[in-house]
């Protein structure tokens, strides 16, 4: 009973708000527990180094960054997000990394419609593509836009007929299944099977010891400590299938992964967006930028496609910050105006907005390397560039595929 | 039960309305009044979510404290209610949910989380101790897991989202003040209904068979049934407590009954104490402050926000370290310092 008076005198030290009219309070959402965390705390770097290149000014005023964690559900994404906005009352959110996690973020920025939410790198395709919200913008592509290409180059060049996948089990990997089946069947390649298993899976013996043995190459859709255990776990199994690679599989928080599990991706195709070796003097720059705002012990070798994703968003955010001179009025109108029709020239390549605030980009083909020093990176084999979210077909068509998902869509040669 | 308060008053004369202490009087109207002053977030969020983590805690709190029966499946039964609401009412997965009313899917959830919990009850009251916190697990994770692989009924991974609650009597309840309201209405009838239930005969005999079950039997009680009666019992305050989370967060996904706060219920109830009814909400409160608020204080601090589950595992550890009974113990032991003869050191009563 007193508990409660002592509980009512703490709780209200925290209820009044402040609010700074000089600063600029700006929201972070990244993944910072759970199987995401390295790719969370990535991302969170590429948001500084964005923050610092602009010595954390914009438009004139000085930027307040709050960091909120959440560990990939969409709970916590909302949780996270809810405290930000309503408690710390920022009028910008860059976020989320998961894709389930952007889903319910563009539900809840429905609700704020004085908050402007900037994607961090979550890749769902429903985040923009179904029932869009006015003030959520994606300056990276979705998952399947990270496929572009894949499906043509494995069966024209590796020479794949069939494939099997095995990815996590949400929206994201269907997404990016989705952007490889387009093309690959298209080409005139079959899909055998397709493997779901759950997110944060740690022991994969029952998956391996059933995965067909009768297809070219196994498709790998795993990300941070699901691929890295997989990987183990399917060389001590003496596996040696050839493996093609989805975008978060040979992504920098795998490559740069400790031990020998790695190296099975050696050779590996892949496709996202970005190829860490490309010789673009955008990208150099920005990878030079990353390696040295950070000490070697605190990054990858090399920036991550978080790392990017959250830096793109910074900047889109910032250089329109600017061009409005900081003024956020008339519920930031003149903000959003300028993000929807900024040409961003990110170093990963150009990127604008379609009509749903998706972005349209450049997606790279790649193929894993080891380097002179002995660490893992993503060698360019080819640019697709002016990748939209339809991936070039007609928008009725491909909306007709339905909702990405475990059987969405069909592997046929046309549509 | 030490604590004079749970097991009935044990002064005299009054009405039961006087014996009311004033310090429940103060708590009540503090709350009634906090729409007054406080913001949005900390309605919803703060008070909102501690009332119905506070909730499902309670009825760990009913079967632990009063039981003796640790059972780690009260996240799942609220996990279920919330999963009952999404099939059979609306949701944005209209391939699964049926658009039921709520006047159907509500007592649906209710009933269907309280036959599941008896299921449950009925498993584990054949167990004790450590035994029956693993098979409570069990069934936790198994739920968590079969949840995540089910796409028929479950949706899997993603589970259900666009769940709202009903706009009964014309009011929107996802608002935060309606919310906070509808969050309170609930937390203190089931306080009430507990404190009410621990002193019936079913609450008596129960708190006698868990100090000696043999004794009780011999005296004629049916120990089996008393414990599966607590368990089914339990299931309403958790599956209030689940629909109100699925409503507050507007999706359910496996997540939410996952392993991890199955684990936060039972440390939600031990830091808060398991002494009386009061203690999960405590507990729950102190939970939610560290959940939302801990990496503030490590970035104001100077630190690396990332680790703000240590602050949080930290905070939980000095409470459970300095007073295994939780915050109630540590009350309790702050209020019988003054009392405590300073010669022999056992607590005198003072006249």
């Amino acid at each position: 009973m007193k508990t409660r008076t002592l509980l009512a005198v703490l709780a209200a030290t925290f209820l009044t708000a402040t609010a700074h009219a000089q600063t600029l309070k700006v929201g972070a959402l990244a993944t910072l527990e759970g199987t995401y965390t390295a790719l969370g705390e990535d991302g969170m770097r590429g948001l500084r180094l964005a923050l610092s290149q602009a010595n954390n000014m914009a438009g004139g005023r000085e930027i307040e960054i709050i960091v909120a964690g959440t560990d990939a559900s969409p709970d916590s994404a909302v949780r996270a997000a809810r405290k930000v906005v309503e408690q710390d009352g920022v009028e910008l959110l860059i976020g989320p990394l998961s894709g389930s996690e952007g889903i319910a973020l563009r539900d809840y920025s429905k609700t704020q419609p004085h908050v402007t939410f900037i994607n961090g790198i979550s890749g769902a395709q429903e985040t923009t593509f179904v029932d869009p919200s006015e003030n959520f913008f994606r300056f990276n592509m979705d998952g399947a836009q990270w496929s572009a290409g894949l499906g043509e180059y494995i069966y024209n060049v590796k020479g794949y007929e069939t494939i099997a996948t095995i990815a996590e089990d949400y929206s994201f990997t269907y997404t990016q299944v989705l952007g490889l089946a387009l093309g690959y069947c298209a080409a005139g390649g079959e899909i055998t099977e397709r493997i779901w298993v759950p997110l944060g899976t740690k022991d994969f013996a029952s998956i391996i010891a059933a995965l067909p043995d009768d297809v070219d190459a196994l498709y790998l859709g795993l990300g941070g400590g699901d691929a890295v255990n997989f990987l183990n776990q399917y060389q001590q199994a003496g596996g040696d299938a050839q493996l093609v690679g989805g975008t978060i599989m040979v992504d920098g928080t795998v490559l740069s992964s400790k031990g020998d599990a790695k190296n099975a991706l050696i050779g590996v195709p892949s496709s996202g967006p970005q190829a860490d070796t490309w010789d673009d003097p955008n990208w150099q720059a920005f990878v030079k930028a990353y390696q040295d705002e950070f000490p070697p012990d605190q990054r990858f070798p090399s920036p991550s496609l978080m790392a990017t994703g959250y830096y793109n968003a910074t900047t889109a955010a910032v250089s329109c910050l600017n061009e409005v001179g900081g003024d956020l009025s008339d519920g930031q109108a003149a903000f959003r105006s300028c993000l929807s029709n900024l040409v961003l020239d990110a170093p990963n390549g150009e990127i604008k907005l379609d009509g749903n605030r998706q972005a349209i980009g450049t997606n790279f083909i790649s193929e894993v390397v080891e380097l002179e020093d002995g660490t893992l990176a993503t060698q360019l084999v080819k640019i697709v560039p002016n990748v939209n979210q339809t991936l070039g077909i007609d928008p009725e068509t491909f909306a007709g595929f339905g909702v990405p998902g475990r059987d969405v869509p069909e592997c046929k040669s046309s549509y | 039960m030490a604590d004079p308060a749970a097991n009935g008053n044990t002064d005299s004369g009054g009405s039961r309305i006087g014996r009311v202490p004033a310090g429940y009087w103060l708590a009540g109207a503090f709350l009634l009044v906090v729409p007054s002053f406080a913001s949005n977030f900390v309605m919803y969020q703060i008070f909102g979510w501690s009332f119905i983590l506070g909730m499902i805690s309670l009825s760990l709190m009913f079967l632990a404290g009063y039981g003796g029966m640790f059972s780690l499946a009260q996240m799942t039964v609220a996990g279920l209610a919330g999963y009952v609401v999404a099939i059979c009412g609306t949701s944005a997965i209209t391939d699964i949910s049926q658009n039921w009313p709520w006047y159907i899917n509500i007592p649906a959830a209710l009933l269907i989380a309280a036959i599941f919990a008896t299921i449950v009850g009925w498993l584990a009251v054949r167990t004790e101790g450590i035994y029956t916190i693993m098979i409570t697990l069990a069934v936790a994770s198994a739920f968590f897991y079969f949840t995540r692989q089910n796409y028929v009924l479950f949706n899997g991974f993603s589970g259900f989202n666009g769940i709202f609650p009903p706009q009964l009597f014309g009011v929107d309840w996802r608002n935060p003040i309606a919310f906070y309201y509808l969050a309170l209405f609930w937390a203190v009838f089931w306080y009430l209904a507990v404190l009410y239930v621990s002193r019936s005969p079913m609450g008596l005999a129960l708190q006698g068979i868990r100090d000696n079950p043999r004794r009780m039997a011999a005296l004629g009680f049916d120990v089996t049934l008393h414990r599966v009666a607590a368990y089914t019992f339990a299931a309403f305050p958790a599956a209030i407590g689940g629909i109100l989370l699925t409503w507050q967060s507007a999706q359910i996904s496996p997540g939410t009954a996952g392993i991890g706060p199955v684990i936060d219920i039972l440390v939600i109830a031990v830091i808060g104490g398991l002494r009386h009814p009061i203690g999960p909400f405590v507990g729950a409160f102190v939970y939610v402050i560290l959940k939302s608020f801990s990496i503030d204080i490590l970035v104001a601090l100077g630190m690396a926000g990332e680790r703000f589950q240590l602050l949080i595992g930290l905070g939980f550890l000095a409470i459970v370290f300095w007073s295994p009974d939780g915050l109630l113990g540590l009350w309790a032991k702050l209020r019988d310092l003054n009392r405590r003869d300073p010669l022999i050191g056992r607590l005198v009563r003072r006249l």
